[in-house]
């Protein structure tokens, strides 16, 4: 097998704070010593690696450092890695969106990225239209996209709009538009970023099982980032983990995500002030979250031991009266577990913490994610959301009985599912 | 070291992404690969730009027909400004369609960084493919503009036949001049939108320079008009040539409308070399900046 892409000591160096001021200054010096003075860059010595929790001493940061591997032909890898690890960067350099620093990367054959689908989409013009434009702004002929293009209204399932303008489409038909173009695209390398998070479930499947045909019948080269441990499982052969800029471990993907989960495992977070980086999508926000708590006094939980949470909530429009607050839970693998709709809270500051305890939750051995949903929903097709945070609490399931013992729970095995019943009897007869 | 030993299969790579490339690495062939994409690019600023109104693309003739009707008003009757003798609407007509086309492109493709960052940011493409599209659906734009000249103009001569305008040879060179303010417009362009990704005031400066520019440029004026008037020893006549617009509109309203007099060879291969000049320095800046834009803007 021959090698499709080589990273050869790849890093990409970012400016911090507002590029707009002293960058006049900073581009003098630096033409200064490089071009009459015949000296090197100055600004590239110093840098330091991207760590964003402590605050550094130089305003350059490297987002990339070193990056150093090959990917056979044929091979599926996943990048996995905290937010902010570089991830997105690699991909951005390898589909060309912004050039590296520093090394080369080099790759064999036509190179197609989903770094976000509908890439180009006009809202004014028509669905066709729109595949034609999409098409062609991922590199392919007009008539590549005319010999593909009934091919491609069949995978969206969007045939009864497709000569309807795009901004009369609904955000799920967008996507599986942009995602039909690109599952189309033929290239020889596929960079895909997490854009699988989208769509109805029903589509997750179809486009996992389109990238798997891709990556597995046709024999492509497949890149794929994404924060969901179980689709990077299922898909992926081997994978990279990256932290800090750099790739800091390249293996068999079983390996991998155990590793990265590892890394994670000790690291819990009990209280969080809400901002943007745990929000998905942004809603309208009539009501938002400001600070989520866990208050159970310590992370590590007993098998029947309640989940409180203490939920600090702002209202934004005093219009609003009533709210329902609902927690999710996800494992380590980002599946849902489960999760508790509150009843109608009546609403009268604009201000005001909520404190939801959850009982006989059955949850088995393991760690964690809370999910929070602020909106109204009263019946089954009847909800507005007015601001959803994911990953803001994190707790692991520990210990059998919380009676003081804090006896470890010895054996449960993935295999037997995140729930672990406790009340039930057994009789011999 | 592995990486050493280079196998010969080592040599045969497709893509290679460096940090820095040669001055003059402008890959025309990848550009010409995606024409497909332009002349997409094209429909979509045609088709976009007047969906939902109600006259479509009549549009193109309001703008022209107003602004020759101020001009009439302000620069002809207030102010009295001559113009060669030949009819106020045509004079003002021939002059605002070049220039219109040159403003119009200049505007656009000045603006490509900026205005596209959200689809450079998510894939990648020859961006020259957009000033380049831009400069092409502007084209449409102005043929659609030219031809209501054309149509006023053989009105004119029905209802009056005596009117001073009549053509000239020159008027043969009009797709060569044409050509000249499409290469004008897109290297001025480009370099101003190299230029903007990093320091952002010099979209400012430029929106009201360019309407300053139209007052050098002999557009509601004749150049005959500066007769012998001197400046610091020399002709101001010499002074408007050395903007490179102005010979071109000359030359235009010289060949159609027969007005005034040749500004002369030399001056109109000093605006063609000017321009071959300023569009390829405009196209080698552009793709400097293209591979790192996306970290300034």
């Amino acid at each position: 097998m021959s090698t499709a892409i080589e990273f050869n000591h790849v890093g990409k160096q970012y400016r911090l704070g507002l590029v707009s001021t002293r960058t006049l200054s900073h581009d003098i010096n630096r033409w200064w010593q490089m071009a009459i003075l015949k000296k090197e860059d100055p600004y590239l010595k110093i840098g330091e690696t991207n760590d964003r929790t402590k605050a550094g001493s130089s305003e350059y940061v490297w987002a990339l450092r070193d990056i150093d591997f090959k990917v056979e032909q044929g091979d599926v890898v996943g990048i996995i890695g905290k937010n902010g690890a570089g991830k997105s960067t690699l991909l951005k350099l390898l589909s060309k969106v912004t050039g590296p620093t520093v090394g080369t990367i080099r790759a064999r054959g036509r190179i197609g990225a989903l770094l976000e689908v509908g890439t180009g989409f006009h809202p004014e013009m028509t669905g066709r239209e729109n595949i034609y434009m999409n098409g062609a702004i991922m590199g392919m002929s007009k008539a590549e996209v005319s010999r593909k293009l009934d091919e491609i209204i069949d995978f969206s399932g969007c045939e009864r709009y497709i000569d309807t303008p795009v901004k009369r489409y609904s955000s799920g038909m967008t996507v599986r538009l942009g995602f039909a173009v690109a599952a189309h695209l033929d290239p020889d390398i596929l960079v895909v970023d997490e854009v699988l998070a989208v769509g109805d479930a029903e589509f997750q499947k179809k486009a996992i099982g389109k990238m798997q045909s891709v990556s597995q019948g046709e024999g492509r080269t497949v890149l794929f980032v994404s924060h969901n441990m179980e689709n990077v499982k299922n898909l992926c052969k081997t994978g990279v983990i990256m932290e800090n800029g750099r790739s800091v471990y390249r293996g068999d993907i079983v390996d991998c995500v155990n590793r990265y989960l590892d890394l994670e495992k000790d690291v819990f977070l009990t209280e969080t002030v809400i901002s943007d980086k745990y929000r998905k999508f942004i809603h309208y926000k009539q009501m938002e979250f400001l600070n989520v708590k866990l208050l159970n006094e310590s992370p590590h939980l007993a098998l029947d031991e309640e989940i409180a949470v203490e939920v600090t909530i702002r209202r934004n429009e005093a219009s609003k009266t009533r709210c329902t607050l609902e927690m999710m839970i996800d494992d380590v693998m980002q599946r849902r577990v489960g999760s508790y709709i509150s009843e109608v809270l009546e609403v009268e500051k604009d201000l005001f913490t909520v404190v939801m305890k959850l009982r006989s939750h059955n949850l088995a051995k393991g760690k964690y994610y809370i999910n929070f949903n602020l909106g109204l929903k009263e019946k089954e097709f009847q909800y507005s959301d007015f601001d959803i945070v994911y990953g803001v609490l994190s707790f692991e399931i520990a210990y059998l009985r919380n009676n003081g013992e804090h006896e470890p729970i010895q054996l449960w095995k993935d295999s037997w599912g995140r729930c672990q019943f406790h009340d039930a009897t057994v009789e011999m007869r | 070291m592995a990486e050493a030993t280079t196998s010969p299969q080592e040599e045969k790579w497709d893509i290679v992404i460096k940090p820095k490339d040669k001055l003059f690495s402008v890959d025309f062939k990848e550009l010409w690969n995606y024409r497909d994409l332009c002349s997409l690019f094209v429909k979509r600023n045609i088709i976009t730009q007047y969906k939902q109104t109600i006259l479509g693309p009549l549009w193109f003739i309001v703008q022209p027909a107003l602004t020759v009707i101020m001009y009439m008003v302000v620069f002809g009757s207030i102010a009295g400004i001559p113009t060669d003798g030949v009819p106020r609407p045509l004079f003002y007509l021939a002059g605002t369609c070049m220039w219109n086309y040159f403003a119009e492109c200049m505007t656009k493709t000045s603006n490509t960084f900026v205005a596209n960052s959200s689809i450079f940011g998510k894939v990648y493409f020859p961006r020259l493919v957009m000033p380049i599209a831009d400069v092409i659906s502007n084209l449409l734009r102005f043929s659609i503009q030219f031809g209501f000249f054309l149509l006023i103009y053989l009105i004119y001569s029905i209802a009056d036949p005596d009117c001073n305008a009549h053509f000239t040879g020159y008027a043969f060179l009009f797709p060569v001049l044409v050509l000249m303010m499409a290469g004008l417009s897109l290297g001025f362009g480009t370099i101003i939108s190299s230029m903007t990704t990093k320091y952002r005031d010099l979209q400012v400066l430029f929106s009201f320079l360019i309407q300053l520019w139209m007052y050098a440029t002999p557009i509601v004026y004749p150049l005959s008009q500066t007769g012998s008037m001197r400046f610091m020893g020399v002709p101001v006549h010499t002074f408007m040539c050395l903007n490179p617009v102005t010979p071109i509109i000359e030359t235009f309203k010289y060949g159609f409308l027969g007005c005034g007099a040749f500004v002369g060879w030399r001056w109109l291969i000093y605006s063609f070399v000017f321009m071959c000049l300023l569009l390829s320095g405009g196209i080698v800046v552009f793709n400097k900046v293209q591979k790192s834009f996306m970290d300034t803007v």
